[in-house]
């Protein structure tokens, strides 16, 4: 087996064996920790499969991710305090699969406009419309407005409770794996190379008969779906929602982790989260400046190791 | 013989500079028509129009007696056009297996096929293969598309073209930039290929343009001058003038 695969096994066995070990050494904090981890690194990845394999610079991921956590926030408030009873709901077979289908809506009406345009024009525009969703919730007064709306309950699952720290993380984790599994075969598949060969030469492939608008806006409305069930893995977690999280920052965010971490690889986005949250646990502690240190790195990396850390990884020793 | 291509009264103009000129031009099938004139004659606007990446202000192309003035690019590749590209145009991340692989596949069905690896179905990677192998590239298969020289770029080109099994290829200066070895292969290459589909050829290279083509069209300022076969060309005095130059 290649490094990376020793690597990629490593990291998964790590983040299984991590958080039960914390909790029997009374240190639940680093569970909390790592369920943050194990979402964002499901967002990131999910935002992997366009911005990695599909070369679309999407700066308006953090809005699925929202759509999905008030996706859960939503139904439980008019659960709790009456109204909208079309969405009243506790149960996470409900608030789950809306999350999933209300993100991909908006995927595939938002993509259906964006992939129409190329470049810089793409980024904007995309970025224009997770602006557009993050002002909408922040006018309405409901749903707590710019404070924020508190999830009184966490979504009800059949066998899982989510209260439990434990048995949340492990599944966010059984997801992340899931996501993994998903986005790596899809780039491996037909559909996965019409994708990166239009990444690489659009004009190309549209000479070879390829419709790439519509193979890249399935590729958006997947990406979105996964990033909408990574916001209501959010919601849960937090049990907290606001604009804040859709804010254009946090799909700042969501690009550093997939370009540090290695965009287009199956584990980068993930790495790229984890070295996102520790750099963000640690520095910290010790100022509120640490994004600057961050950035650093993010150049560093787009200088001088084109790839990410995976990259860097599979370059060490694979000599590829 | 009936017309393959037919393209009637098209005109194309980028402000006020026509880029094509009226042009009237009928390819018959199997035949390969080699379409010459100066720097800046209108040459790859025209193949634009004719694959779909340019819209004529007016005019009409007729491809197998369907009109496609208006079709998609990727339709008409789907209804057997293909073109190679004068500036090479590959997807260099990948391998020129990928490449190929990729041509193969536009024909194979649609391509919406989310669960089985590509790399895996042997029929495409087979086939990708064998016309690598035709145009002598078969030891390169699994190099990155980017670790090849140009002229190893413009015979991969025709291996595209040729996986395409398209019945109509535009052939943007295949010799562009290639040594005179290189070239004598290509034409060679283009000799094997002849008869068996229909080839609009563009190209500057005037010795291989004379030994490959039935036809010939002189196009000058967007305009067709002249059609004919290659001795009537050589000895047209219109073209002699316009672009040949007078000896």
């Amino acid at each position: 087996m290649a490094l990376r695969h020793w690597i990629t096994l490593a990291v998964l066995v790590l983040l299984a064996v991590m958080p039960p070990v914390f909790i029997w050494m009374g240190n639940p904090f680093y569970v909390d920790l790592a369920t943050r981890l194990v979402i964002l690194g499901i967002a990131a990845t999910s935002l992997n499969l366009i911005l990695g394999y599909g070369g679309l610079i999407s700066f308006g991921h953090a809005a699925f991710v929202g759509i999905g956590a008030y996706a859960v926030g939503i139904p439980a408030y008019h659960m709790l305090y009456g109204g909208g009873e079309a969405v009243a709901s506790f149960n996470g077979m409900f608030q789950i699969p809306l999350a999933v289908a209300v993100s991909a809506l908006f995927a595939l009406i938002t993509g259906a406009i964006c992939l129409r345009t190329k470049g810089v024009y793409f980024i904007m525009i995309t970025m224009a419309f997770a602006q557009m969703v993050y002002y909408f919730f922040i006018s309405i007064e409901e749903y707590g407005a710019d404070d924020g709306l508190v999830i009184d309950m966490r979504s009800q699952l059949p066998f899982i409770e989510l209260d439990e720290p434990l048995q949340l993380y492990f599944f966010c984790y059984a997801s992340l794996i899931a996501a993994l599994l998903i986005v790596r075969t899809i780039a491996n598949s037909r559909f996965g190379m019409v994708l990166q060969g239009a990444k690489g030469n659009n004009e190309r492939m549209v000479t070879l008969g390829y419709n790439t608008y519509l193979y890249k806006l399935t590729a958006y409305v997947i990406s979105g779906a996964m990033a909408g069930y990574a916001g209501a893995l959010l919601g849960n977690f937090t049990t907290f929602i606001s604009p804040e999280m859709m804010d254009w920052s946090r799909s700042g965010e969501l690009m550093f982790m997939v370009i540090l971490g290695g965009a287009a690889t199956t584990l980068g986005p993930l790495m790229g989260s984890a070295v996102f949250i520790i750099i963000e646990e640690v520095l910290s502690n010790y100022t509120i400046y640490w994004h600057l240190p961050f950035g650093l790195m993010l150049i560093a990396v787009v200088l001088f190791a084109r790839g990410g850390l995976m990259g860097v990884i599979g370059r060490g020793r694979d000599g590829k | 013989m009936s017309a393959e291509l037919e393209i009637s009264g098209l005109n194309k103009s980028f402000g006020g500079i026509k880029a094509t000129d009226d042009i009237n031009l009928a390819v018959t099938a199997n035949e390969l028509h080699a379409i010459i004139g100066p720097n800046g004659a209108g040459k790859t606007t025209l193949i634009s129009q004719l694959i779909g990446s340019l819209r004529p202000d007016t005019g009409r192309i007729v491809f197998r007696g369907r009109d496609i003035t208006r079709m998609p690019a990727h339709a008409r590749a789907r209804l057997g056009i293909t073109r190679s590209f004068q500036i090479t145009s590959l997807v260099m991340e990948m391998s020129v297996l990928d490449n190929v692989a990729l041509a193969v596949q536009a024909r194979d069905g649609h391509s919406f096929r989310f669960l089985r690896p590509a790399r895996a179905v042997a029929h495409i990677r087979e086939a990708a293969r064998g016309y690598l192998e035709q145009v002598g590239l078969g030891p390169r298969a699994d190099a990155p598309t980017v670790a090849l020289s140009h002229g190893e770029h413009r015979l991969m080109e025709i291996a595209i073209a040729l996986a395409s099994e398209a019945g109509l290829m535009l052939l943007d200066e295949p010799m562009a930039g290639l040594g005179p070895e290189e070239s004598a292969l290509m034409v060679a290459l283009l000799k094997q290929l002849k008869g068996s589909r229909t080839i609009l050829l563009i190209e500057h290279d005037m010795d291989a343009v004379f030994a490959l083509a039935d036809r010939i069209s002189v196009l000058v300022y967007g305009h067709v001058i002249a059609t004919g076969m290659p001795d009537e060309i050589r000895f047209n005095h219109d073209v002699r003038h316009a672009y040949l130059g007078e000896e």
